[in-house]
C-alpha cells in the first residue's frame, strides 16, 4: 500500500487516487478479469456458434460438421424453414398470443391479490395469505394435476391449456404484496374518506404507484410464457397449436415430426436439411429475445430483487 | 402445478419487512363483515378459484397413490390397493436411485452455483473497467433468458457426435471424436456445468446488490489501515454478505428434492444409457405418467416427493427463522 493511498482520507476513496495499482491489486485484476472474462465468453460463444451454423448449408454440415467460422454463407436452413411457413407462422402467432394474454392476466391477478392481502384493514388477510401460501409448500404432484387438466377440464388440444396453468403465481403475488407494503396505508385511508371504493383505489392510486412492480412482473411472466414448452408438450397434439419452443423441441428430437414438417413444406423426404434447419429454427425461436435483450436486461436486473426490498 | 424454482421468477427473499402500525378492525357480526369486505372478496375471487382448482383439487388426487387406477372408473371408482404402489416404487422401482440423483445433483448445483456467483460478484464489485463490467455482466445474464429447449439445441451444436463443433475441432487436430451420449460418467459434470452456465449470471446479481449495500466507509478505513485487496475481501466483503449467502443456501436446500425438470428432460430425454446417472424424481414421474404404464405408481412417487419437499422446506424455514427472522418465508 503506497503512502499516497494512506494519506487520502478526505472522503475520496483512496482507490481513486494515484496509489491504486499496488501489487496485490494487479494480481487481483489479472485473476479477476481473466475469470470473469472467460466465463462471459463461455456464455456468449455458443450463441455465436449457433448463428454461424444457422447460415451453413446442409452439405457443408454433413462434410465438416458445425464450424467455428463462417465457411460459405448459405440461407438454406432459413429458406427451408420458411418455405412453406404456415406451421412456423402459426407457432409464432400462438406464442405471441399466449404470451400477451397470459401475461396480462397473470400480472393483473398477482397484483390485485397481493394488494388485498397487504391491506391492514382486511380482517381475513392472514387466513387468505396462508390459504395461498400453503400451495407452495405442498402439492398433489404431477399425476393428479395432469389427470385433472386432461380428464376434467378438457385441456387436450385447447388453447387455454397454454394460458391457464401459468395465470396465477403465488410467488409473484407475494412479491406484489411485499412491494405494496411500502406504500403508506394513509393513501388508502384518505381515498376512503374521499369516497373511493377499493377497486378505484387499486386502479387509480395503487397501480400507478406500483409501476416498477408491474413492469417487473410483466417482464418475468412474459419470459416464462415465451419460454414455455411444458404445457404445450403435455396438452397439444395438433401441429398447428404448437408454440415456438415446442416446435423446436420436436424438430430437435423427433425424426417423425420432422418428416411431417418437411412434407408440409413440399421437400422430398430423403433430403431434409435437418441439421441446417435445427440451427436456423433455433435462431428464429430465440431471435426476439436476443433483439429485445439489450433493452430488457437492466429492468430484469433491477426487478430481480424487487421482492426483497427491506425497510 | 406451481414450479417455484423454475428460475424465471424474481426472488422472494423477505416475507416480513416494514413494521406497520396495526389498524384496529372493529369486531362486527359475520354478515356485516362480509358486506363490509365484499369488494376485497371479489378481488380475491379469481385467484382463490384458481388455487382451489389447480392446487387444492389435485391434493385430493393423492388418493390415486393408494389405488389401482383405471381410466374408465376414474379417481373415485378405481379399486384400492393399499400401499402396493409405494411398495412397487420402492422395491421394483427406482426410488433410491432417483432420490439420490435428485439430491446429489441439487447439492452440486447449489455448491457450484453459489461459489461462482459469489466469486463473480466480488470480482465485479472490485474491478474498475466500466465497459468490461457491462459487457461481461450482459453476456453472463444472457443464458438466463433462453429456454432449456434452446439450450439443448446449443448443446447439440457443440457436442453432437457427428456434427458438433467440439468434434470438428478435434478432427482437425486428428484427435479421436468424443461421443458424449455414450459416456454416462461425463453427464454429472455436463449437467452441473450447464446449470451453472444458465444461472450463475442471474444469481450473481443478487450478491452484487448485497455487496453494493456495504458501507463504503468501512473500505476507506481499511485503506487507511493499509489493507490490501485480498484482506478487504476476506474481512469486509465476505463477512458482510454471509447473511445473504445463508438465506440463499437455506432456501435452495429447502427445494433439494425438487429437480430442474427442464434441464434433465431436454438434455437427456429418454436416453436409456444415461438414465441411471441422470434420472431424477421429476423425470421419473413424468415418464411413468406418459408411458401410462402405471398411473398409481407415478402418483405414489409424486406424493413421496411432495412429502420430502414439505419436510425440507419446513426445516429450512425453521433454520432461516433462527438465523434471521426477517427473512423467513412464513
Amino acid at each position: 500500500m503506497s503512502t499516497q493511498a494512506r494519506t487520502s482520507g478526505s472522503g475520496i476513496p483512496s482507490t481513486l487516487t494515484s496509489g491504486y495499482y499496488t501489487s496485490d491489486r494487479i494480481l487481483f485484476n489479472v485473476v479477476g478479469y481473466l475469470l470473469v472474462g472467460l466465463f462471459g465468453l463461455a456464455c456468449l460463444v455458443p450463441f455465436y456458434l449457433v448463428i454461424v451454423a444457422s447460415f451453413t448449408s446442409e452439405a457443408e454440415v454433413m462434410k465438416y460438421g458445425y464450424s467455428l467460422f463462417f465457411r460459405k454463407f448459405s440461407l438454406e436452413g432459413y429458406i427451408l424453414s420458411l418455405k412453406n411457413p404456415t406451421l412456423i407462422i402459426r407457432a409464432y402467432v400462438n406464442t405471441i398470443a399466449v404470451t400477451v394474454i397470459g401475461t396480462a392476466f397473470a400480472t393483473f391477478l398477482a397484483t390485485m391479490t397481493g394488494y388485498v392481502l397487504q391491506r391492514v384493514d382486511f380482517p381475513w388477510r392472514n387466513k387468505f395469505s396462508f390459504f395461498f401460501f400453503f400451495t407452495t409448500l405442498f402439492n398433489g404432484g404431477l399425476v393428479p394435476w395432469y389427470l385433472l387438466c386432461t380428464q376434467v377440464l378438457g385441456f387436450k388440444n385447447h388453447y387455454w391449456a397454454l394460458v391457464l396453468p401459468g395465470m396465477f403465481s403465488v410467488w409473484n403475488m407475494i412479491i406484489a404484496k411485499n412491494f405494496m407494503k411500502s406504500i403508506p396505508h394513509e393513501i388508502n385511508e384518505s381515498a376512503i374518506i374521499d369516497g373511493a371504493g377499493n377497486f378505484t383505489i387499486f386502479f387509480r392510486l395503487i397501480v400507478p404507484l406500483s409501476k416498477p412492480l408491474v413492469a417487473t412482473l410483466t417482464l418475468f411472466t412474459a419470459l416464462s410464457y415465451w419460454n414455455d414448452w411444458y404445457n404445450c408438450m403435455l396438452f397439444m397434439n395438433k401441429q398447428e397449436m404448437w408454440t415456438l419452443q415446442y416446435y423446436l423441441q420436436k424438430l430437435l428430437n423427433d425424426a417423425q415430426a420432422l418428416r411431417m414438417i418437411a412434407d408440409k413444406s413440399g421437400i422430398s423426404t430423403p433430403f431434409i436439411p435437418i441439421n441446417a434447419m435445427k440451427m436456423s429454427l433455433t435462431v428464429i425461436v430465440t431471435g426476439p429475445i436476443i433483439l429485445l435483450y439489450p433493452f430488457l436486461q437492466k429492468h430484469f436486473v433491477k426487478g430481480l430483487t424487487i421482492g426483497a426490498v427491506k425497510g | 402445478m406451481q414450479r417455484p424454482n423454475s428460475a424465471t421468477q424474481p426472488l422472494v427473499l423477505s416475507a416480513s419487512q416494514a413494521v406497520r402500525p396495526p389498524v384496529r378492525i372493529p369486531r362486527l357480526p359475520f354478515r356485516k363483515m362480509l358486506r363490509k369486505n365484499a369488494s376485497f372478496l371479489v378481488m380475491l375471487l379469481p385467484a382463490t378459484l384458481f388455487v382451489l382448482i389447480f392446487s387444492y383439487a389435485p391434493m385430493g388426487g393423492i388418493l390415486l397413490a393408494f389405488e389401482k387406477y383405471r381410466y374408465a372408473d376414474g379417481i373415485f371408482g378405481s379399486p384400492w390397493n393399499g400401499l402396493k404402489n409405494f411398495e412397487f416404487f420402492f422395491l421394483a422401482g427406482k426410488a433410491w436411485t432417483v432420490t439420490r440423483n435428485t439430491m446429489l445433483y441439487n447439492l452440486a448445483f447449489i455448491a457450484v452455483n453459489m461459489f461462482l456467483q459469489v466469486t463473480f460478484a466480488v470480482i465485479l464489485s472490485e474491478v474498475k473497467g466500466k465497459v468490461f463490467k457491462k459487457i461481461t455482466q450482459s453476456s453472463m445474464f444472457l443464458p438466463f433468458f433462453i429456454s432449456w429447449v434452446v439450450a439443448s439445441s446449443i448443446f447439440y451444436n457443440l457436442f453432437s457426435y457427428e456434427y458438433g463443433v467440439l468434434n470438428g475441432v478435434l478432427k482437425s487436430f486428428d484427435a479421436k471424436s468424443i461421443d458424449i451420449y455414450a459416456n454416462a460418467s461425463a453427464w454429472p459434470f455436463i449437467l452441473v456445468a450447464l446449470q451453472a452456465w444458465k444461472s450463475v449470471g442471474y444469481g450473481s446479481v443478487v450478491y452484487l446488490a448485497s455487496i453494493t449495500g456495504i458501507d463504503q466507509q468501512i473500505y476507506e478505513a481499511a485503506d487507511i489501515d493499509g489493507a490490501n485487496v485480498w484482506q478487504k475481501i476476506r474481512f469486509i466483503t465476505l463477512p458482510s454478505i454471509v447473511p445473504t449467502m445463508i438465506i440463499m443456501l437455506l432456501l435452495a436446500l429447502g427445494g433439494i428434492f425438487r429437480g430442474d425438470f427442464g434441464l434433465f428432460y431436454q438434455l437427456v430425454g429418454n436416453n436409456g444409457n444415461l438414465l441411471p446417472v441422470t434420472d431424477i424424481i421429476d423425470t421419473f414421474v413424468f415418464r411413468a405418467l406418459m408411458s401410462s404404464a402405471d398411473i398409481g405408481m407415478s402418483a405414489a412417487a409424486g406424493v413421496y416427493q411432495s412429502i420430502l419437499c414439505l419436510i425440507t422446506i419446513l426445516i429450512a424455514n425453521k433454520a432461516v427463522k433462527m438465523m434471521q427472522p426477517d427473512y423467513s418465508l412464513f
